[in-house]
């Protein structure tokens, strides 16, 4: 047996398709957690914690159990509750609940890097609680967080893998079914990391850029 | 009801037997004070002295434990009912304070903002004012403070006197019945606390009423009307500059002016010492 790059070229329909697949995936898990994380943290700062509570026990199960086993939970243990999802609601739905335990305890650390006496002045000039999250917090916070959020996508991008269980045909499941027909494991699973790699590239090329952009001013002050 | 007839005499400002604790320790061990239109009152004493945690009350930055503090009539933090307070939302508390201008030690501006920014942004936000307005208020109370050519600048490129000008055109552009300082100059090098002395001079002679909380005892007997010397949570020499720094004899007062002049003598000559 040789290493065949063939392999690929042959099946680039279904690596594609599988790609594709993957991207939107990746792209609608990590909008919604990113929407999800955010409401989950500013409700915990902004609301007591009778209910915040909840959305403690929430942060805890997600970051406390494998994603395999929500993925299973969500997808076959769903209809017991009436949860009835096609394998692909209910991936991006799991990764989206998955992302946003991880990026709410992001934007957590991030609201307490601002210091407290700017919210005060704030406070003082009779902005609410909610417009001082968006014009006081978010903008200086984003810069210190954002190579977290920036590792958590990146990690996200690999968590779409295991959706390939719950028979969503992504990239994964696309090269194991073309691997286990072929028997050319070395060549589709190295073409797999590379992908996987590059998606990662992507991602920290484009936060290094957003990086620069959001912490505009704080270049100003190194001159 | 006399003072109903003459709302000049009714207090901007009016704390009744107010307690703070913290825990176990109390900080503020019933306050009583009035301050009146166009007054300044400075706030002296030693640090720890409470002095600053009541103007943090006073703006309900604290909660008060006991008693109660009235802004322009209307009870500040809390309903009364039956015997009882209520701590009341925070739009009330807004509502209350809207015309208390607060200005930090630390300046507290926002420094992803520039200084015209810093000015605009709570105008547009809480006084729904457009924006074109907002440039031109901030514009016009930066220039006040002297910085009129600084408007673009951002905190980080200020000197902190020039930082501590933007947060009192900051508060001022919500044109505030009354400014509350905190320790004003105390962040600043010597060499800037001049600069930022002669714009709170220049609002008093304009008829500003403030409650100043310093250690500049130069400034307090120059611009106030009352000084008040708070020592261990109580407010324990008030009176007039000339009463307070001259006549009073407590004896914690006179020692806190005592460690002050001599902290501050710096020659000594010929003919003794030379006080500030």
């Amino acid at each position: 047996m040789t290493f065949n790059l063939a392999i690929l070229t042959d099946n680039w329909r279904d690596l594609l398709d599988g790609m594709v697949l993957t991207v939107l995936i990746w792209a609608g898990g990590t909008v919604m957690g990113l929407a999800i994380g955010l409401m989950v943290a500013v409700v915990q700062l902004l609301t007591n914690r009778w209910i915040a509570a909840p959305l403690n026990v929430y942060v805890a199960v997600m970051r406390g159990t494998p994603f395999l086993i929500q993925l299973f939970i969500i997808y076959y243990g769903g209809p017991f509750f009436g949860l009835d999802l096609t394998p692909m609601v209910a991936g991006v739905a799991g990764l989206a609940l998955y992302g946003g335990a991880y990026f709410s305890e992001i934007f957590r650390a991030g609201f307490v890097s601002v210091p407290p006496g700017q919210i005060e002045a704030a406070r003082m000039m009779g902005i609410s609680r909610l417009a001082i999250v968006r014009h006081v917090q978010l903008p200086q916070m984003l810069v210190i967080i954002l190579p977290a959020l920036a590792n958590m996508t990146v990690l996200l991008s690999k968590e779409t893998a295991v959706l390939s269980v719950i028979t969503v045909n992504e990239l994964t499941s696309v090269v194991q079914s073309i691997g286990s027909t072929t028997f050319a494991f070395a060549e589709t699973l190295l073409f797999l990391a590379l992908v996987y790699w590059a998606f990662l590239e992507i991602v920290t090329a484009a936060a290094r850029r957003l990086e620069k952009r959001v912490g505009r001013f704080m270049l100003r002050t190194q001159n | 009801m006399a003072e109903e007839k003459t709302p000049n005499s009714r207090p901007i400002i009016d704390v009744r037997g107010v307690w703070k604790r913290f825990g176990s320790a109390e900080v503020l061990k019933g306050i009583d004070l009035q301050i009146k239109k166009s007054e300044v009152t400075c706030i002296i004493g030693p640090s720890g002295s409470g002095k600053s945690t009541l103007l943090r009350c006073i703006a309900f930055l604290e909660e008060y434990s006991e008693g109660e503090i009235y802004i322009e009539g209307e009870l500040l933090g809390f309903s009364l009912e039956n015997g009882g307070r209520r701590r009341v939302s925070d739009a009330e508390v807004d509502r209350v304070r809207r015309n208390v201008g607060f200005v930090f030690q630390q300046f507290n501006l926002w420094p992803h903002m520039s200084a015209l920014e810093n000015v605009a942004m709570p105008l547009k936000l809480s006084r729904g004012m457009p924006r074109e307005e907002a440039a031109r208020r901030a514009r016009a109370m930066l220039e006040k403070v002297g910085l009129g050519h600084r408007t673009q600048a951002y905190p980080s490129q200020l000197s902190g006197g020039q930082q501590q000008r933007v947060g009192i055109a900051r508060a001022l552009a919500m044109e505030p019945h009354i400014m509350l300082f905190d320790e004003p100059t105390s962040a600043l090098d010597p060499e800037l606390v001049g600069e930022v002395l002669q714009v709170m001079r220049d609002l008093a002679s304009e008829g500003m009423t403030m409650a100043v909380v310093t250690h500049e005892m130069g400034f307090a007997a120059q611009v106030a009307d009352t000084v008040m010397f708070i020592d261990h949570g109580i407010i324990a020499a008030s009176g007039s500059p000339n009463e307070v720094f001259r006549e009073n004899q407590n004896s914690r007062l006179r020692q806190f002016l005592q460690n002050y002049f001599e902290r501050n003598v710096f020659w000594q000559g010929s003919e003794g010492a030379a006080a500030p």
